[in-house]
């Protein structure tokens, strides 16, 4: 059905965006269930979800922050393994970047994997649309997985306390770390990154306040932007 | 475990670290174009990242630093599932009953 109204681009958005709920449904429970597990109470659940929307950052957090290491390392690596909303962010800023100022705030906050996905997508395939009409597809997109995100993070941490006390939860957090990541291995470069992250990760592991993790991020970054130089150069 | 005033400079600076993130180029750049070598390293920010977080867990996953060959098998499977699949639930499931089953046999 084509767009053709402002309204219509918003439903548009919210029925293209409702199978991610059973994207970002579980992972907003995990994170409940698992920094229950760390002692955050239900408030501070709900709030770090609200603020934050990045399951794989929040995760990153609870982890390092779990190793006691300094705050400023927790910080940083969520940070850096949030970098790529910046990509994001950049990359609809030729659809949005003339939209309102408060619409583009809020249209920030609500920038996550599913909402750039489908909006960069459904703006590349219909040049036709208003800026109006972009924009309401957007917050289309994110209406449902909002709901969800916030709902299942309230869910996994009400949930987080009653679990039994003999589940192995202390390897959920790497085999959510895995599975987020194993699809996005989508090209050599790729491949070459996470390598490279690996060795350089293990190797660097007693490095103290857990900069190891920050060193393993950056050389896994440059060798894959140099791995992708130079297959690029090598095509014909 | 962690204390609360840390956790909170976490939930705080992660709240607003990761709006100016998202607003940097939206809000400040508006549509002038990114140079092409900051885009050709963000592209591998997730991949270069993860796996170095995960990569400790998994062979330091037993007593004291010890390699627990359970968590092993489960992070081997999971990974294998995920790249083969793209699938990211399939790559969960197949990694949870991994575990449970080593665990289990083992």
């Amino acid at each position: 059905m084509p767009i053709t109204t402002t309204k219509s681009a918003f439903w548009a958005g919210v029925r293209d965006g409702a199978p991610f709920i059973f994207v970002a449904g579980p992972f907003a429970m995990l994170f409940g269930v698992l920094a229950t597990e760390a002692g955050l109470n239900v408030f501070e659940v709900m709030t770090f979800s609200l603020a934050v929307i990045a399951g794989a950052a929040q995760f990153t957090a609870l982890q390092v922050m779990e190793n006691d290491a300094p705050t400023v390392v927790a910080i940083l690596s969520a940070l850096a393994v949030n970098l790529r909303v910046a990509m994001y962010s950049a990359a609809l800023t030729p659809y949005l970047g003339r939209a309102p100022l408060w619409q583009r705030v809020f249209a920030a906050y609500l920038l996550v994997d599913q909402s750039y996905a489908l909006s960069h997508a459904k703006f590349e395939a219909t040049p036709e649309l208003t800026v109006p009409q972009r924009m309401a597809y957007y917050f289309g997109t994110c209406l449902l997985v909002m709901i969800f995100w916030f709902g299942m993070s309230y869910l996994g941490a009400a949930l987080g306390t009653q679990l039994p006390a003999d589940l192995p939860l202390d390897f959920a957090l790497p085999i959510a770390f895995l599975s987020m990541v194993a699809p996005m291995v989508r090209t050599l470069p790729h491949l070459i990154a996470a390598t490279v992250s690996v060795i350089v990760g293990l190797l660097a592991v007693a490095v103290p306040y857990s900069l190891g993790l920050i060193i393993a991020g950056a050389a896994g970054m440059m060798a894959g932007a140099q791995a992708e130089l130079w297959l690029k150069g090598r095509a014909p | 475990m962690t204390d609360t005033a840390t956790l909170w400079t976490v939930i705080i600076s992660l709240g607003i670290g990761s709006f100016l993130l998202r607003f940097t180029f939206l809000g400040f750049v508006g549509d002038r174009p990114l140079p092409e070598w900051l885009l050709r390293h963000l592209r591998y920010t997730a991949v270069a990242i993860l796996p170095a977080l995960v990569a400790p867990l998994v062979v330091y996953s037993g007593e004291g630093g010890s390699t627990d060959i359970t968590r092993v098998g489960a992070a081997i499977v999971t990974l294998v599932v995920g790249m083969w699949t793209r699938n990211v639930f399939a790559a969960i499931g197949a990694g949870a009953a991994a575990l449970f089953l080593l665990i289990y046999v083992l």
